[in-house]
């Protein structure tokens, strides 16, 4: 299990390469790459700062890639996500999973995107011409995180 | 104890941290929230809907009912946007 929260860029082809690199037991590697936006419904994005909680974000994406690797066979898990200022096209997240078969692989990368949404402590700053703000969470993440638990998520957690 | 705040929370109470000396009597998160509410204006703005707060417990998501007792950092932030 790689887990990395850092300043800088990424190079997503070396961090996929190196999940099956030295080894031929690997038959699926799945990833997930989430890039700054430009555009959206409220018009233009000219730039977005990422906050986390240092310490607890790590911890929590551990938490979740123990979690995929308890419910599925997966040979090797890479997650980086980005802190700090970002603008449109720069890479914010990646998520790689390793495994025999694609099931695994695609369902873990899934599963671990749902939950880093909701649950790993980043919060978003947008600047716009109309000034910042923060985003707002969507509803959309919460569902999409609570369909792997099999109930309804819980308005406190 | 140490008190973290993130995100708009933080902008609104002016600070990212701080160490508080909490009375007995505020035993759960819930209880720490409306004591902080009354603490001055930018904490009442902070949390002013208290409901959309989450909190963690030494770097462990926790719910309002939980205890408090024996914490070390305790989190206060808005619902999550990263990924």
């Amino acid at each position: 299990m790689t887990v990395r929260l850092q300043r800088e860029d990424f190079d997503i082809g070396a961090e996929i390469a190196r999940l099956s690199q030295g080894r031929t037991d690997v038959g699926a590697v799945a990833s997930f790459t989430g890039i700054c936006r430009g555009t959206d419904r409220a018009g233009g994005i000219v730039a977005m700062t990422l906050e986390h909680y240092p310490g607890m974000a790590e911890a929590e994406i551990e938490r979740h890639v123990a979690e995929a690797e308890k419910r599925w066979p997966l040979l090797g898990v890479t997650v980086i996500h980005r802190y700090g200022r970002m603008v449109p096209g720069d890479n914010i997240v990646l998520v790689a999973t390793a495994s025999q078969h694609r099931e695994a692989a695609f369902a873990a990368a899934e599963f671990l995107m749902d939950y880093l949404k909701t649950r790993a402590p980043f919060w978003k700053k947008e600047e716009r011409a109309g000034g910042d703000g923060w985003v707002e969470a969507r509803q959309s993440d919460t569902a999409a995180a609570a369909r792997w638990s099999g109930r309804r998520p819980e308005a406190a957690e | 104890m140490k008190l973290l705040y993130f995100a708009w929370v933080r902008e609104r109470i002016g600070k990212p941290d701080e160490e508080v000396d909490v009375p007995a009597s505020v035993r759960t998160v819930g209880d720490l929230v409306a004591w902080l509410q009354g603490r001055g204006e930018e904490y009442a703005y902070a949390f002013e809907n208290a409901a959309v707060i989450r909190a963690a417990i030494d770097r462990n998501h926790v719910k309002p009912d939980t205890a408090i007792a024996g914490a070390r950092e305790i989190a206060f932030f808005p619902p999550m946007t990263g990924g």
